[in-house]
């Protein structure tokens, strides 16, 4: 029987599909109405609600906390100071990414992990000397996640410190009589925040949530919403567009970081006074350029796609679903340059847009590659164009709160 | 006085249609300069703040069949085209039940069938019978049409091809295709389904803008007219606007100027200036001239070739069509700010199925009832009302906790026998609030405010005539072939370098962005031959 989060009762009333996906163990929505789309819209212009708290979560404390994460983890830990948070990934010896998490840093001394996957045994085997104790607290800890335009106006109502957030930074706050920690994160790519409370205090943070946000559109979304913002963001899923090495059946199931597109954490990675996990290898690939793909986004040029599926009789689809399956990538001459992960009909952008590995060599925006399609029960190779992720990255994402900051651009 | 500027195009007006016909302009690289006569773009799509942090869509109200090439072609996600799909249609019923039909196929069946489980079996098919339709007709409603008087080898070609796409349309499709665009709403209708409130569901979008019932010949037409709506990959969905379509008029002139196009408000045009038959420029009412090689007319026919140029040196065919050419506006909008949503008492608390539209046109028989008086010069009693509370999917149109609802209204002739609108207008109002009561009581204690638009409002502001919503009534004698008319269908007028591309060509109204787009592909193509 899988377990019920520290928002369950409150979930269960807002579901009204009465279906329920298993994430993590937990009982959670895939959609908290028929369609989805309309929390999705929500995410976009107005504000949606996302119970995260089966995300596996680590207490990491002790005076030797920052060096220990700095040797599990790729990107460097001493970048991050006390009331800031990172997205971050850890890799195995040979350069290859076991999974990625967001870790948030209360002092010198104290961290919080997130991740998807159970890592307590991981974490443990890398102390060695280290003075750190590693606790899990997923059972402790409940998230929510309050995420698009209007979640801070709905928030700053509850506790003002929001206002003062940074991108990446977080605070302590006090949601009625609950005290909370409220980080600017969330993984939909908008302006979000997530709010960590202790379970006992989940009902009544939701409760006090919904009032504040339900006069601006506040709705509860589930997973399938979560993971149409998130191809948007550009935002990396695990066993879709990633496998950990440390489960993976053998290389071609592996990924450097290089390869997904997360070069930009190696900044420091000649730096020897942190020695870290895969740290020789990554200089190894890098210095010999030896990355087999690099993640890139893929635009489908809808002339091509229109034409293609119209000459075959068919409605030209835009299922804004995501699909997570492999789809061949193609090169002008028909030869495999790559394969795409994750796959939607972007309503915001309104296009067809991918997650795709290429060569390095077309890992360029502006190469013009083909994406592979299955029309009539038969594959069709459809033009596409290389781009830069996210797709989908408004000012406001990362902006201050301006003088006038009540609307939603 | 004179002041002389040199472009390669003018277009009239800056309503949608002129906005996307000069947006493709500049983005081909004419020099190009929109003019509109008052101080904002949109025409009949605009957005108004009438009362603080309350934004009203004074005239059009959804996004309905725009062409999909054009968000792409002229950028428009990049300028913040956002629209915001509807996920219900709520139909209140006169004994107080309701139909409300969602995104979840197999809800609206089971939703359906509480009315009747044979209705619940035919929807599907209708749905996709409907769409077989819409897919004959799509490659016609997205190209120039051909000029069936055109006895050249270009016109002989254009007509060719048109029969070679008909011959590929299957035999049942073309059939249905002309009771369509012949036949009545509710004959179509009846082939169908059994139950009053799918049909008066269906019906609903047979009549809108036309001084038609639904069971008037011509009222199929319009229903297929309106499945031509391709949001989401599924044809006849809508959706509305961030911002109202005041805020998709606004994406487009940030659109055309970020293509070069320059926009001139508050410039009324008196006349387009012609020089031995050819239009060189405009003449603004406040004496400016300004040349171009090229002049495009966004207005409606009457204003394209009666007004703006002199009607004398005009085709007489042309110009007696052009009289017979019916408008006869039969619309009206009443907008209201709320201090909450409305309550439906057999849905208790529910407010979910406001997220659309709020269809009150439970029958057919009530539709046909709310013509009746049309057709006597009177506005209905008891109106047709399509309803929608925008505020509900986009916070950004009321402050948190209230709403504006925009009510689109039939029947309201322009021509009222023996009084005027501005003698009627409040009670034409009264009788929207007093329908609206009865199907939701305590409507009237929400009211914080109405704004009254009637046709004679929408022609005093707007600039459309007679107050029709679509440049020009949408039947079978005015559209393809023969919109405006017959041989002036291809955006060309007899007066060389003056074209037009408002709604009253093909394919005709609602925000399509069409007419502009193709006119735009004629102009270019002219320019360079």
């Amino acid at each position: 029987m899988p377990r019920r989060t520290p928002f369950h009762d409150r979930v269960a009333t807002a579901n009204e599909t009465s279906l329920w996906s298993h994430w993590a163990g937990h009982l959670v929505v895939d959609k908290y109405q028929m369609s989805e789309k309309f929390e999705y819209v929500a995410i976009r212009n107005a504000a949606g609600a996302f119970d995260s708290s089966p995300l596996y979560k680590y207490r990491i404390v002790g005076p030797d906390a920052e060096r220990f994460l700095g040797g599990v983890l790729t990107r460097d830990i001493r970048t991050c100071l006390p009331g800031q948070a990172q997205y971050t990934i850890w890799c195995d010896d040979r350069g290859y990414v076991n999974e990625d998490g967001v870790v948030v840093r209360y002092s010198a001394d104290e961290f919080l992990l997130t991740a998807a996957e159970p890592n307590l045994a991981y974490l443990e085997n890398l102390r060695g000397s280290d003075r750190v104790e590693i606790t899990e607290v997923t059972d402790e800890i409940a998230v929510l996640a309050v995420q698009g335009p209007r979640s801070r106006v709905i928030l700053s109502g509850l506790a003002p410190e929001v206002d003062r957030l940074g991108f990446f930074e977080h605070t302590p706050a006090k949601i009625g009589a609950a005290a909370v920690t409220i980080a600017r994160t969330g993984f939909t790519g908008d302006l979000g925040f997530e709010i960590y409370c202790d379970a006992a205090d989940a009902a009544s943070v939701w409760d006090a949530v919904f009032d504040a946000g339900t006069p601006h559109g506040l709705l509860p979304f589930g997973q399938t919403a979560l993971l149409m913002a998130r191809i948007e963001a550009g935002l990396l899923l695990i066993n879709v567009d990633f496998e950990a090495s440390r489960l993976a059946q053998n290389d071609e199931h592996r990924s450097t970081p290089l390869e997904l597109g997360l070069g930009w954490m190696l900044n420091g990675i000649d730096d020897d006074t942190r020695p870290f996990v895969g740290r020789r290898a990554l200089r190894r690939e890098r210095d010999e350029s030896t990355s087999r793909w690099k993640m890139m986004g893929l635009v489908v040029d809808w002339d091509d796609f229109d034409r293609t599926f119209t000459g075959a009789g068919m409605v030209p689809p835009k299922d804004h679903l995501p699909v997570h399956e492999d789809m061949m990538v193609y090169d002008d001459e028909a030869s495999r340059v790559g394969y795409a992960t994750s796959f939607m009909f972007s309503p915001v952008l309104q296009r067809h847009i991918a997650l795709a590995r290429v060569r390095p060599d077309l890992a360029v925006p502006g190469s013009r590659v083909h994406l592979e399609f299955t029309v009539n029960h038969r594959y069709v190779r459809v033009g596409a164009a290389v781009v830069r992720t996210p797709f989908f990255a408004p000012p406001r994402k990362t902006a201050m709160p301006g003088p006038n900051d009540g609307g939603t651009t | 006085m004179s002041t002389s500027t040199e472009y390669d195009a003018i277009v009239i007006g800056g309503g949608h249609n002129g906005l996307v016909n000069g947006a493709y302009l500049a983005k081909a690289g004419l020099r190009t300069l929109i003019l509109e006569r008052r101080h904002l773009v949109g025409g009949a799509a605009i957005t108004e703040e009438l009362r603080p942090g309350f934004k009203f869509t004074t005239f059009s109200y959804a996004l309905s069949l725009l062409r999909p090439n054009i968000i792409h072609e002229l950028n428009l996600v990049e300028h913040g085209f956002m629209p915001l799909l509807m996920p219900s249609s709520f139909c209140p019923m006169e004994n107080g039940d309701s139909l409300v039909m969602g995104q979840d196929r197999n809800e609206n069946l089971k939703e359906i069938a509480r009315h009747s489980t044979h209705d619940a079996d035919a929807y599907d098919q209708y749905g996709h019978d409907i769409e077989m339709v819409v897919r004959a007709v799509k490659p016609l409603f997205d190209k120039v049409p051909p000029n069936l008087f055109d006895r050249s080898a270009d016109g002989l070609a254009e007509m060719a091809e048109l029969a070679g796409h008909l011959r590929g349309v299957e035999p049942k499709v073309l059939h249905d295709l002309v009771r369509l665009l012949t036949g009545s709403a509710a004959d179509f209708l009846d082939d169908y389904f059994d139950s009053d409130i799918i049909k008066g569901y269906l019906a609903s979008s047979g009549i809108i803008g036309n001084e038609i019932g639904p069971m008037s010949q011509g009222s199929g037409l319009v229903l297929l007219f309106h499945g031509m709506g391709e949001h989401d990959g599924h044809f006849g969905s809508w959706a509305f606007h961030k911002g109202g379509n005041g805020g998709f008029t606004q994406v487009l002139a940030t659109a055309a100027k970020a293509f070069g196009a320059e926009i001139k408000l508050g410039a009324e045009v008196e006349q387009v200036i012609t020089t031995q038959g050819r239009a060189t420029g405009v003449a603004l009412v406040d004496g400016t001239e300004l040349r171009a090689k090229v002049v495009v007319s966004a207005a409606d026919p009457r204003r394209t070739f009666t007004k703006f140029v002199d009607q004398r040196e005009l085709p007489t065919d042309l110009v007696d069509s052009l009289r017979r050419y019916r408008y006869q506006g039969t619309s009206s909008k009443v907008n209201f700010a709320l201090d909450g949503l409305p309550t439906y008492p057999s849905l208790g608390d529910r407010g979910d199925m406001f997220r659309g539209f709020t269809n009150i046109g439970p029958t057919m028989e009530y539709l046909e009832r709310a013509f009746d008086e049309a057709k006597y010069g009177w506005y209905s009693s008891r109106p047709y009302i399509d309803g929608a509370i925008q505020s509900t999917i986009d916070p950004d149109m009321a402050p948190p906790g209230k709403h504006v609802m925009s009510c689109f209204i039939q029947y309201t002739p322009y021509h009222l026998k023996d009084s005027t609108w501005d003698a009627e207008r409040e009670q034409m109002a009264d009788n929207v609030q007093a329908t609206l009561e009865s199907f939701f009581p305590g409507f009237g204690h929400l009211v914080l405010q109405r704004e009254i638009v009637t046709p004679l409002d929408i022609e005093t502001v707007a600039g459309l005539p007679e107050g029709n919503i679509f440049h020009g009534e949408f039947l079978a004698p005015q559209m393809y072939f023969f919109r405006p008319a017959p041989g002036w269908n291809q955006y060309r007028t007899p007066i060389a370098g003056y074209y037009q591309c408002g709604s009253g060509t093909h394919p005709g109204g609602c925000v399509s962005g069409g007419p502009g787009w193709l006119a735009s592909k004629q102009i270019l193509r002219d320019l360079h031959a």
